[in-house]
């Protein structure tokens, strides 16, 4: 840095820093009411409220029955239970606001008053508590109790040969669910066919959906392709809903299309969404939310998708909206609905606000934690990128690691991956060329098996995956054909594997409220409820189950440290010998300077965690020694491996009370024979930034203490590098190595080095 | 044993009770295996759930407090008669501004409930009548 600063400003510099933070890209909204813009409290939010005469619900909310909309009406008609709503409104908000933080009132006695309670009265209640009151409230009122997780699986080419890959990978993560959509509307039935080929590799039992058209969305369903629908999108006002082209009446009917065709479905909501198409009534984001849910228990969905969705970034933008993110999905819960907890459109550009946001779900738990966590890389993600996505995936695995919370995905390791991947994509070609779809190249398969994204990959023509797409639905394609085309192929297994969930379609089990299938058994809130009542209930993650959460990539045991250093041995034992020379005596000469190194340094360990081999360090250090006028002296000790000990004990034994403390990592220290063990002169802790340089000059003041000198101390910087994090688990392990080499009778022992090489710098 | 003697203690039924599984063509669940696919013996319709199972889950759903849910699997096990295309017949005139006025939504209960004997389905579309008209909602938007 040669330019001189200028120190020209009008404004602190840290507010440059600031802006360069990824954070400043996301936009905040001023809290207004009026204009919609209110997590909890809308403008025209109104009193809760309820009259019944005669088994009549005559006033909801403040609204008379004469002036209700349809959505007011729907919720009276099909969600409010006149026999619970009398003892449940006549409750304090807050008595029962405590209730559902009350590890002692059992989850049935809530979801039963809820069905008694009204948009308002529920609104209210939630908002009472904060944020990590809301947290536990989840936790608690989740319906089953095995947490899970949905994937997306898309990408930008709407490549059959990498969703069938990516499907399979998704699968193999543990992912319960998988979603997909299209880039291009028409290529929904190649989509499908692709995904759920995939889906049927390595296990059975992933659900699987297409996010399409309505109708279209259901005959690929009809045609045995996908297992779950969650595109029923319902809103909190009528003219928000009329403009998504719906009622509640033909959302309701839906609802009951889906289960009359054996396949689960759930609804979508979620703050924000009536803000987005500009009919929000002045309310707050919480109570619109609060309508949507009563409107969808009442149509007798099993469950929703809620928690902002793609309102999530809006939500996000204003205050208090993430907790309020929180309270509407306690609200689903409590309502005893199956909740995909949202944290799937990316809420913001910090990763910092992103890891945040997920925290409550992961350690709350959640039937699916993400209703879609991108298992592909954000371009590829087709929704829109996720809170986490490919890039971030095994982000997600250390979190469940670190907090042992279950997000309900596990490691894969990388041969197994490219098994499966090849796998998938062998199976859905032979589909592909047997049903006279489309012709697959070797260089085709190959390239999307290893490919990340798909921008990596050489691949089908964007004209044949629409002709694939076309063809399967103009020729009634079913899941039958494909199965007898994987059959041909020898892919038994897939087969199996496909079977294994049509049939589940047959008794309907997966129809009941947050069904997953695990290990070839449904799971839902019927046969795995959720039951917590304090410590030591609910869910715990078994023996096995935490060993997973544990088995994370590339993880550091003490054979591998030793492992890794007796790799570098032999080319040490080239470059340099530890004479041993026996008993080291005090010296009397006054310029010289005692290295007093570790047990393990040259025995077991032959460079720094800066990767400097020990046999350079020395020579270096000698060199800085000798260049400022004083002599080295080598001295090795066992009684002590710690830094300072060894630098007090080398300057101890030193003619000119200056020693060198030196460990095998790279630590050292400047230490005076008359100071106490941790007030050294100079100490260099951060071995993983220490240069030669750094030792060179180390050396020369040395000697320059040994001179009676008072020279400049020297500074090692960083660049702010979490170095903790990069190495205390190697440095624990060799320290750890290094002191069990010690013993209280050890006599420090006189080393001469010979150097089989010129000193280099 | 009828469909609604069924409760949380038969669930998952294709666990606890798979004898009394059966497709639309009345194929078992061990009629579905592997051989029968690859011969060409099984059609979607072998795959379709019934009206029994509905009712099964229905039974369950209720049994484990979830009337509203319970409900609407009654819903679907009378959907189970009707074909594709009234389905989503029904479900276009109920979306806003495709019927022309309440008759429509009408004729539609009718035929339901006389020509599929789907009586819950048929008062359910009356109700949707009745409350679109009070709201307009038979006005067409484009």
């Amino acid at each position: 840095m040669t330019d001189t600063p200028s120190f020209q400003a009008n404004r602190w510099r840290r507010f440059d820093d600031w802006d360069a933070r990824a954070l400043r890209l996301d936009k905040f909204a001023v809290e207004d009411p009026e204009n919609g813009f209110s997590a909890f409290e809308g403008a025209a939010d109104p009193e809760p409220s309820l009259d019944i005469v005669d088994g009549r619900i005559e006033v909801m909310d403040g609204i008379p029955a004469t002036d209700f909309d349809m959505i007011d009406s729907f919720v009276a008609a099909y969600h409010l239970d006149p026999e619970i709503a009398a003892e449940a409104m006549a409750m304090p908000s807050q008595t029962l606001a405590r209730m559902l933080v009350d590890m002692n009132v059992p989850r049935e006695e809530l979801t039963r008053l809820a069905r008694g309670l009204t948009p308002a009265k529920l609104a209210e209640v939630v908002a009472q508590l904060n944020a990590m009151e809301l947290a536990f409230a989840y936790s608690k009122m989740r319906a089953r109790s095995t947490p899970g997780n949905q994937a997306h699986v898309t990408n930008a080419k709407d490549d059959p040969l990498q969703l069938a890959a990516d499907a399979a990978v998704a699968v193999a993560l543990g992912f319960d669910e998988i979603e997909t959509t299209m880039r291009v509307a028409q290529n929904s039935w190649a989509n499908a066919l692709a995904c759920c080929i995939g889906s049927a590799v390595g296990q059975a039992g992933t659900l699987f959906q297409c996010s399409s058209e309505e109708a279209e969305e259901l005959q690929i369903g009809m045609a045995g392709f996908t297992s779950y629908a969650e595109t029923v999108s319902v809103y909190g006002t009528e003219s928000a809903f009329v403009d998504g082209d719906d009622t509640p009446w033909s959302k309701a009917w839906l609802a009951a299309a889906y289960a009359s065709r054996g396949i689960k479905m759930r609804c979508t909501s979620g703050a924000a969404a009536e803000l987005l198409m500009g009919f929000h009534e002045a309310k707050s984001l919480l109570y619109l939310e609060a309508r949507c849910l009563c409107l969808q228990r009442g149509m007798g969905a099993q469950g929703t998708q809620n928690g902002g969705i793609d309102g999530a970034p809006l939500a996000g933008s204003m205050p208090g909206g993430v907790r309020e993110l929180l309270a509407e999905n306690l609200l689903a819960v409590w309502l005893d609905l199956e909740c995909a907890s949202g944290n799937d459109a990316r809420h913001s550009e910090s990763d910092m606000r992103v890891g945040a946001k997920i925290l409550p779900y992961l350690i709350a738990g959640s039937d699916l934690i993400c209703s879609g966590f991108g298992s592909i890389l954000k371009y590829d993600n087709s929704f829109n990128p996720s809170s986490f996505n490919g890039e971030e995936l095994e982000e997600f695995l250390v979190l469940q690691r670190d907090f042992e919370a279950d997000g309900g995905l596990r490691t894969i390791d990388g041969s197994s991956a490219l098994a499966l991947r090849r796998q998938a994509i062998d199976a859905l070609s032979f589909v592909l060329k047997d049903l006279e779809l489309a012709e697959v190249d070797e260089t085709m398969k190959q390239s999307v098996a290893v490919a990340s994204g798909s921008k990596e990959t050489q691949t089908l023509d964007s004209r044949v995956i629409t002709e694939i797409s076309r063809r399967v639905a103009e020729r009634g394609i079913t899941i039958l054909d494909v199965m007898r085309a994987l059959h041909r192929g020898g892919f038994r297994q897939e087969v199996e594997n496909l079977l294994f969930l049509l049939k589940l379609r047959l008794s309907g089990d997966y129809l009941q409220t947050s069904a997953v299938v695990r290990e070839g058994r449904v799971l839902s809130a019927v046969n795995d409820p959720n039951r917590y009542q304090g410590p030591g209930t609910g869910y715990r993650p078994s023996a096995a189950r935490r060993k997973e959460l544990a088995d994370i990539r590339d993880v550091l045991n003490r054979e591998d440290v030793l492992r890794f250093e007796a790799t570098l041995e032999s080319a040490e034992q080239a470059r340099i010998e530890y004479r041993h020379m026996g008993q080291a005596s005090p010296g009397t000469d006054r310029s010289e300077v005692v290295v007093g190194i570790s047990p393990g340094l040259g025995t077991k360990f032959f460079q720094t965690l800066a990767g400097h081999p020990l046999s350079t360090l020395l020579q270096t250090l000698k060199r800085g020694i000798e260049d400022a006028g004083g002599v080295m002296r080598v001295v090795r000790f066992a009684h002590t491996a710690d830094t300072s000990f060894l630098g007090l004990s080398a300057a101890r034994l030193s003619g000119s009370g200056i020693g060198i403390g030196l460990q095998s990592k790279g630590t050292a220290v400047i230490h005076h024979r008359d100071r106490l063990p941790h007030n050294n002169l100079e100490i260099f802790s951060n071995a993983p930034i220490t240069m030669l340089a750094h030792y060179h000059a180390l050396g020369a003041n040395a000697a320059a203490y040994a001179h009676g000198d008072s020279p400049a101390p020297i500074f090692v910087t960083g660049d702010g590098e979490a170095l903790g994090a990069r190495f205390h688990a190697r440095v624990a392990l060799i320290y750890a190595i290094e002191t069990a080499m010690t013993y209280d009778e050890a006599v420090p022992e006189e080393i001469a080095l010979h150097f089989k090489e010129p000193a280099h710098d | 044993m009828t469909d609604r003697d069924f409760s949380a203690a038969d669930y998952p039924i294709a666990e606890r009770r798979p004898e009394t599984v059966r497709g639309a063509r009345g194929k078992t669940l061990d009629d579905l295996n592997i051989e029968a696919v690859a011969q060409g013996e099984l059609e979607m319709e072998d795959l379709r759930i019934t009206p029994q199972a509905l009712l099964r889950q229905a039974s369950i759903a209720r049994s484990a407090g979830r009337a509203a849910l319970a409900d609407n699997f009654e819903r679907a096990a009378e959907m189970t008669s009707l074909p594709q295309d009234e389905v989503m017949r029904i479900y276009e005139l109920l979306r806003p501004g495709r019927s022309r006025g309440k008759q429509d939504l009408l004729d539609a209960a009718e035929t339901l409930r006389r020509q599929f004997h789907a009586p819950q389905l048929a008062g359910f579309v009356e109700q949707a009548a009745a409350v679109y008209e009070k709201r307009g909602l038979f006005r067409r938007r484009y």
